[in-house]
C-alpha cells in the first residue's frame, strides 16, 4: 500500500490481530497458484483465476487457516467485449485482510461459471442477480432464478442491450 | 401465480398438510413491496422464499449513462433512510480515485451528518417495528422525535429525506450558522427521550416475550451470509466499517463497537437502541470542534476517473454499503455495482425463520430493519 492519501491509510493496520501485509499475501498466493495472475490493484491485492480452477481455488482460500477468507463482501459481474468477468470481494474476519478475485467466462454467448454458493451461502443470491442482469449460468447452483426481472427481459447490464423506452444511451 | 405454485410443487416437494401463503407485496410488515412466499403447516413456517424486484429501478444501469456528480443523486433513492451515507460512499470513492484530499471541515461535517442520519433511521426503525408487533404508541413517539433531526437537515441543506448534501470534493454548501446550536439542543432533548423509549418497549414484558429467543442467527451464519450492521453485530460479528476501515472523521474519535452475543430478535433490538447512545457520543465529540476552513475543494467541471477499479465501503444504518466503480477513463463509469446491506441481510430470513410461527416471522423482519429500495436497487 504505497498510496498514503485518502481515508484508507488508517485502515486495519492498527488492529491487534497480526495481519498479513498485502505483499506477504500476494507472495503466498503467487507461490500456491503459479498460473494465476496476482497483482497489487489500486487498493487491494487482485488475483485473476481461470474459470475451470475457480471452485477449487475458492475452496482453498476459505479453508486455508493462514488465509481464511470467510466473508464474501460483494460479488459483481462486469461485461467486457469478449468475456464477462465476475469479481469477488473477499475479507477475512480473523486476519482482516482483503482480496479481490476475478474470473472470466470463456465467451459471451454461453457464459458458464461454477457456483461458490456452497462455500459462502450469500453467493447464492448474488449469483441469482448476476444471472438475471448479465446472463451467466452458474453450475451446481441450488435454485438459479431471475431475481428482479421477468422472462421478457434480456440481460440489461450487458453492453449490447438496447431498449428504446427504458434505457437512455449517451 | 399458478405457474409459481407449480414451480414450487415441482422443484420442492410440498406435503399434504402444507400450504403456500403470500405475505406481501402489499403488506404493512414488509415495509415496502416485498413478497415472501411462505410454506406453512398450520402457523408454523416451513420455508420462506423472498421475491423481490417490484421496485427494481435499474440504478446500476442508469449510472452508466451519468456523470459522477449525477450518480450521487441516485444513491439516496436506494436506502432513503441512510441517504447521506450512500451519497458519501460515492463521493469518497471518487475522491479516493482522483487522490483528492478534502478539507478537515468537510470530514467533520460529513461524520456529524452520518450520525444524525443514523439516529433518524434508527428512530423510524424502532417506532415502525413497535407498530409491527402491535405497539402503535411507539410509532407516534418515534415519528414525532425524528422531526427534530429532519428539521436540522432542512435548515442546512434544504432537504429532509434525500439530502444530496455530499458532493465529490466536499459538501454542497456550508453548515447553517445555527447548526451547532440546533444539534446541541437536539442532543440535550434526545437524551431524555431515549430512556422513555426503553420504558415503553424494551422493558415491556409483552414485547420481550415476543422477541427474546426468537429467530436466532449464529455468528458463523452471520459471516457466511454476509449479514452486517446492527443485525450482524447482534450475533457477535464484529463488522463495523467505521471501526475497521475508518473514513471521514471516524479515525479521530473514540467510540465503542457494540457487540451482542445472543443473535435473537431482542438482541438486534437492544443493539440498535445502544447504538443510538453511541451516535450521540460521536456527535458530542465532534460538534464543538468543527475546524474552520473551506467546505469543499474545487473540482474540475467534468470529473473523469482514471482507468481502473475502485471500491469504497461505508457503514450505513443497515450495515456495510459498498460502491464498486469500474472506470475506463471517461466521464461516465463503465460499470457501477452497489453492495447494499439489505440485500445480504434479507436472504438469511429463510434460514432463521424456519420452525417459528408466522407472528415470529414478523418480529424477525421488524428487527432486520429492511428497506426495500435498498434491496431492489
Amino acid at each position: 500500500m504505497s498510496r498514503s492519501i485518502g481515508n484508507k491509510a488508517t485502515s486495519a493496520q492498527s488492529e491487534n490481530i497480526q495481519a498479513m501485509t498485502n505483499e506477504q499475501l500476494i507472495e503466498q498466493l503467487t507461490s500456491a497458484n503459479p498460473d494465476a495472475v496476482v497483482k497489487q490493484g489500486n487498493q487491494y491485492p487482485e488475483i485473476t483465476v481461470a474459470h475451470d480452477k475457480l471452485h477449487a481455488f475458492m475452496q482453498n482460500i476459505k479453508s486455508n487457516s493462514s488465509l481464511a477468507f470467510d466473508y464474501l463482501v460483494c460479488e459483481s459481474g462486469v461485461d467486457y467485449p469478449t468475456y464477462i468477468q465476475v469479481v469477488y470481494h473477499l475479507e477475512s474476519t480473523t486476519h482482516k485482510h482483503f482480496l479481490v478475485v476475478k474470473t472470466n467466462t470463456e465467451n459471451r454467448e454461453t457464459p458458464v461459471l461454477d457456483t461458490v454458493s456452497d462455500i459462502w451461502p450469500t453467493a447464492e443470491f448474488h449469483e441469482d442477480e448476476i444471472f438475471d442482469l448479465l446472463g451467466i449460468t452458474f453450475t451446481n447452483h441450488p435454485h438459479l432464478r431471475r431475481l428482479f426481472l421477468d422472462e421478457t427481459w434480456g440481460f440489461p447490464l450487458r453492453k449490447d442491450f438496447h431498449d428504446d423506452i427504458h434505457v437512455v444511451e449517451r | 401465480m399458478a405457474e409459481i405454485i407449480e414451480k414450487i410443487i415441482t422443484t420442492d416437494e410440498i406435503k399434504t398438510d402444507e400450504y403456500l401463503v403470500n405475505i406481501g407485496p402489499q403488506h404493512p410488515s414488509t415495509h415496502g413491496v416485498l413478497r415472501l412466499l411462505t410454506k406453512l403447516e398450520g402457523e408454523i413456517v416451513h420455508n420462506v422464499e423472498p421475491h423481490i424486484g417490484y421496485i427494481h429501478s435499474g440504478i446500476e444501469k442508469m449510472t452508466e449513462a451519468l456523470s459522477y456528480p449525477q450518480i450521487v443523486h441516485l444513491t439516496d433513492r436506494m436506502d432513503y433512510l441512510s441517504a447521506h451515507m450512500n451519497n458519501e460512499a460515492v463521493c469518497l470513492c471518487v475522491e479516493d480515485a482522483l487522490q483528492v484530499e478534502v478539507p478537515e471541515r468537510v470530514k467533520y461535517i460529513r461524520t456529524i451528518f452520518d450520525e444524525l442520519q443514523r439516529l433518524a433511521s434508527h428512530q423510524l426503525w424502532w417506532c415502525a417495528s413497535g407498530m409491527d408487533l402491535g405497539a402503535l404508541t411507539a410509532f407516534f413517539y418515534g415519528l414525532r422525535d425524528r422531526e427534530d433531526i429532519l428539521d436540522i437537515f432542512e435548515e442546512t441543506c434544504g432537504a429532509r429525506l434525500t439530502l444530496n448534501y455530499s458532493v465529490p470534493g466536499g459538501v454542497m454548501f456550508d453548515i447553517h450558522p445555527n447548526f451547532q446550536k440546533s444539534v446541541k439542543a437536539f442532543i440535550k432533548k434526545f437524551k431524555k427521550k431515549l430512556p422513555e423509549y426503553d420504558k415503553l418497549l424494551t422493558d415491556n414484558i409483552i414485547f420481550q416475550n415476543r422477541t427474546k429467543g426468537v429467530g436466532i442467527l449464529s455468528k458463523e451464519d452471520a459471516i457466511a451470509y454476509g449479514v452486517t450492521g446492527p443485525t450482524g453485530r447482534a450475533s457477535g460479528f464484529s463488522c463495523d466499517v467505521r471501526k475497521h476501515h475508518p473514513y471521514s472523521a471516524y479515525p479521530y474519535i473514540k467510540f465503542d463497537e457494540k457487540l451482542g452475543t445472543d443473535g435473537d430478535s431482542f438482541m438486534r433490538w437492544k443493539l440498535r437502541m445502544l447504538e443510538m447512545w453511541e451516535s450521540l457520543n460521536i456527535i458530542e465529540q465532534l460538534i464543538d470542534n468543527i475546524p474552520e476552513g473551506d467546505y469543499a475543494v474545487k473540482m474540475k467541471g467534468v470529473i473523469k476517473l482514471p482507468e481502473g477499479e475502485f471500491y469504497q465501503r461505508v457503514e450505513t444504518a443497515r450495515g456495510e454499503f459498498g460502491v464498486y466503480i469500474v472506470s475506463d477513463g471517461k466521464k461516465n463509469p463503465y460499470r457501477v455495482k452497489f453492495r447494499s446491506p439489505g440485500f445480504s441481510n434479507l436472504f438469511t430470513i429463510n434460514h432463521i425463520a424456519k420452525g417459528w410461527k408466522i407472528a415470529d416471522l414478523v418480529a424477525i423482519m421488524a428487527t432486520f430493519d429492511l428497506v426495500i429500495p435498498d434491496i431492489d436497487r
